[in-house]
């Protein structure tokens, strides 16, 4: 032991297989574990059930961004078009808005996109390059073959010895305490 | 979707291999050492690559006129080759979003390299416009920026809607597969040994934990992506089709144009998703993923819109003639029958003549058959694109009729582009796994998590009964996908 103090940030626990992780979920669940996260290579269909999660925000949230892109690029074209820069253009009117419907439609793919893609990274609080659980070599095969449960030290039920039992009993293998250097 | 279906898929991956040999086999492509056959092809690309840029610095330096542009064809090889790159990008985000909304499992296999090509032929495409305009330090003045001359762009242009739709497609695909690769990226972070790929692939990774917390919030909004880039398989080659078809010219001037542009767009993009496949599948050995089933599948694709194509061909004969209008009836004669007949001729033979080899069951299954096509297509495309455009030459009065033929820089510009976009496949090739991954770990029988109530009916008493057989598969958010 070097004299720097360790804290413990996790549990964590390897299974065999998604049928085994999803399993393990449940218990997990059931035992009343709150901050706990199950890895897997792929996603498991059904786990967010298994783990009592609910819905992700992320749909309400591009749904909101592509609204607000919609009437910010129609109100910026009518803006252009018919007030800051009016031009008879092949004799349509300034605000003639079939026309307006191709740039209109685009800008608002284009913000939804791109809120989907930042609001899911910042919902997951990536980037976030370092993370407890990479301190575990083994756990390293999550993106592999791997499955595994970490349950969080912030976890109030969280006990690094009984929390350990716990996913022994539930069938884990490779009972893991993770811990980093202060 | 019942739960008998999900439970005897079709086998997408053949050899039943293990989710570490998936992991071994593809990453392996990324560690290993460069191959010879990979240094060869690179060498050749980035040695066209560097005669582009050769032709784009003169005609920087010097200026339009060495190109073959003329009056009255003012837009000449760059729109030609501009739709034509635009077109093969369409396959991309169709097997990457609409095959997905489709529960299309199959394409894990073909999607993320077809995604590459997507984003690698739209910076092809974009090369065209942005060096045409002239003066290309200026190409900002298409975007409505604030500027001292207190001047707006034209909303009501299509050229404006061009550089919306074209430049909302890059990012929607870059943006699309970059989410795609996050899970695949950190496969390779955690494998990495040298200290240089520790640190590059850990960067993109972004520190993925791959934690079912993430992935809810991954899935749902690689959902949403496909479902928004999914409009924009139909919406951008429409609009790209409106350069022509809001001009007044007999043969441009029709309402087939949009979907006419978006069947071949398709068709051009699967036939070069299919040479991009057979290559890599073989250098790469990716027989078991990359399928004879998948390109049987492609095949029928490509039969199918070279048939939406052929029609479209035939269609626009019927309405020059149905509509009396005697510059519209000859526009269409003189495509057939004028000076340039032989680029209409070609055009029908590798559009319409050649995909019908694929009705034969044995010659769509033959791999030299398929390669052979694949490429006969994207020449027949290019073609169209290029008869299309030499409607110009003859417009209605003969007084201003003209001639058109491009020049070596041309040329040079249009062979450079072939060069940029093989540089860019085969550095991607290199560098990044070329099939996802996760995705293909998540369509192997064993990825399920009812695998084993399945296999309960074969008597297999050694394995686990599920725990919980209350969870419907297919019932949680992307169910079938991903």
């Amino acid at each position: 032991m070097t004299v720097v103090a360790n804290s413990i940030k996790a549990v964590i626990a390897e299974f065999d297989t998604p049928a085994d992780l999803m399993h393990a979920a449940e218990r997990v669940r059931d035992g009343g574990f709150l901050k706990f996260d199950c890895h897997s290579p792929f996603p498991i269909h059904g786990m967010d059930k298994a783990m009592g999660l609910k819905r992700s925000p992320v749909g309400y949230i591009v749904g909101a961004a592509a609204l607000c892109g919609f009437i910010g690029i129609s109100g910026f074209i009518y803006w252009v078009s018919a007030v800051d820069y009016p031009m008879v253009i092949s004799g349509k009117p300034f605000f003639s808005f079939q026309a307006f419907v191709p740039v209109a439609f685009a800008v608002t793919v284009l913000t939804s996109a791109i809120t989907a893609t930042f609001s899911m990274l910042a919902i997951n609080k990536l980037p976030q390059l370092f993370h407890p659980l990479f301190e575990s070599k083994n756990f390293r095969r999550f993106s592999d073959d791997g499955f595994f449960v970490s349950i969080d030290a912030k976890d109030p039920k969280f006990d690094a010895v009984r929390t350990g039992e716990f996913l022994k009993s539930i069938g884990g293998k490779n009972i893991e305490v993770i811990e980093v250097k202060e | 979707m019942s739960a008998k279906v999900e439970h005897h898929p079709e086998t997408l991956i053949q050899g039943n291999p293990k989710f570490s040999s998936v992991t071994q086999h593809i990453s392996q492509i990324v560690e290993d050492k460069t191959k010879m056959g990979w240094i060869l092809l690179f060498g050749l690309s980035a040695s066209i690559l560097m005669m582009l840029l050769g032709a784009v610095g003169y005609l920087l330096f010097e200026g339009i006129g060495i190109w073959g542009n003329n009056q009255p064809v003012s837009w000449a090889f760059d729109i030609v080759n501009f739709v034509f790159w635009v077109g093969i990008g369409h396959a991309g985000t169709l097997i990457s979003a609409i095959l997905f909304l489709f529960r299309q499992k199959w394409r894990t296999s073909i999607n993320r390299f077809a995604e590459a090509m997507t984003i690698f032929a739209v910076i092809c495409a974009l090369l065209f416009p942005s060096i045409h305009v002239g003066r290309a330090w200026l190409l900002y003045w298409v975007m409505p920026l604030p500027n001292q001359m207190a001047m707006w762009p034209n909303f009501r242009s299509p050229l404006l809607w061009d550089m919306f739709a074209v430049g909302t497609y890059f990012t929607c695909s870059l943006l699309f597969w970059y989410v795609g690769l996050i899970p695949d990226l950190a496969t390779l972070r955690d494998r990495a040994t040298t200290k240089i790929r520790k640190i590059a692939y850990g960067i993109f990774a972004l520190g993925w934990h791959g934690g079912n917390t993430q992935w809810k919030h991954y899935e749902l909004a690689y959902l949403i992506l496909a479902g928004i880039s999914t409009p924009l398989v139909l919406s951008v080659h429409s609009i790209v089709s409106t350069d022509f078809a809001t001009s007044v010219l007999p043969g441009w001037h029709t309402t087939i144009f949009p979907p006419y542009f978006v069947a071949g767009a398709i068709f051009s993009g699967f036939a070069m998703v299919m040479t991009l496949a057979l290559i890599a599948r073989k250098i790469y050995k990716l027989e078991n993923y990359i399928t004879l089933n998948h390109l049987e599948k492609m095949n029928k694709i490509m039969l199918v819109t070279g048939m939406m194509v052929g029609y479209s061909y035939g269609c626009e004969f019927f309405v020059a003639w149905y509509s009396s209008n005697p510059y519209e009836q000859f526009a269409f004669i003189n495509r057939a029958f004028g000076p340039y007949w032989w680029a209409y001729w070609t055009m029908i033979t590798c559009n319409v003549v050649v995909p019908q080899l694929f009705w034969s069951k044995k010659l769509r299954t033959n791999l030299a058959v398929m390669f052979v096509v694949s490429i006969l297509i994207n020449v027949g495309m290019w073609f169209e694109r290029f008869v299309i455009l030499l409607t110009l030459t003859r417009d209605f009065l003969p007084s201003s009729w003209g001639w058109y033929w491009p020049t070596i820089w041309d040329g040079m510009t249009m062979v450079g582009s072939f060069g940029l976009f093989f540089t860019l496949f085969l550095l991607f090739l290199r560098f990044l796994p070329m099939i996802s991954m996760a995705e293909v770990k998540n369509v192997l029988p064993q990825a399920d998590p009812h695998y084993h109530v399945a296999d309960d009916h074969n008597a297999d008493k050694s394995v686990k009964p599920h725990p919980k057989p209350g969870i419907e598969p297919g019932t949680a958010m992307g169910g079938a996908g991903l």
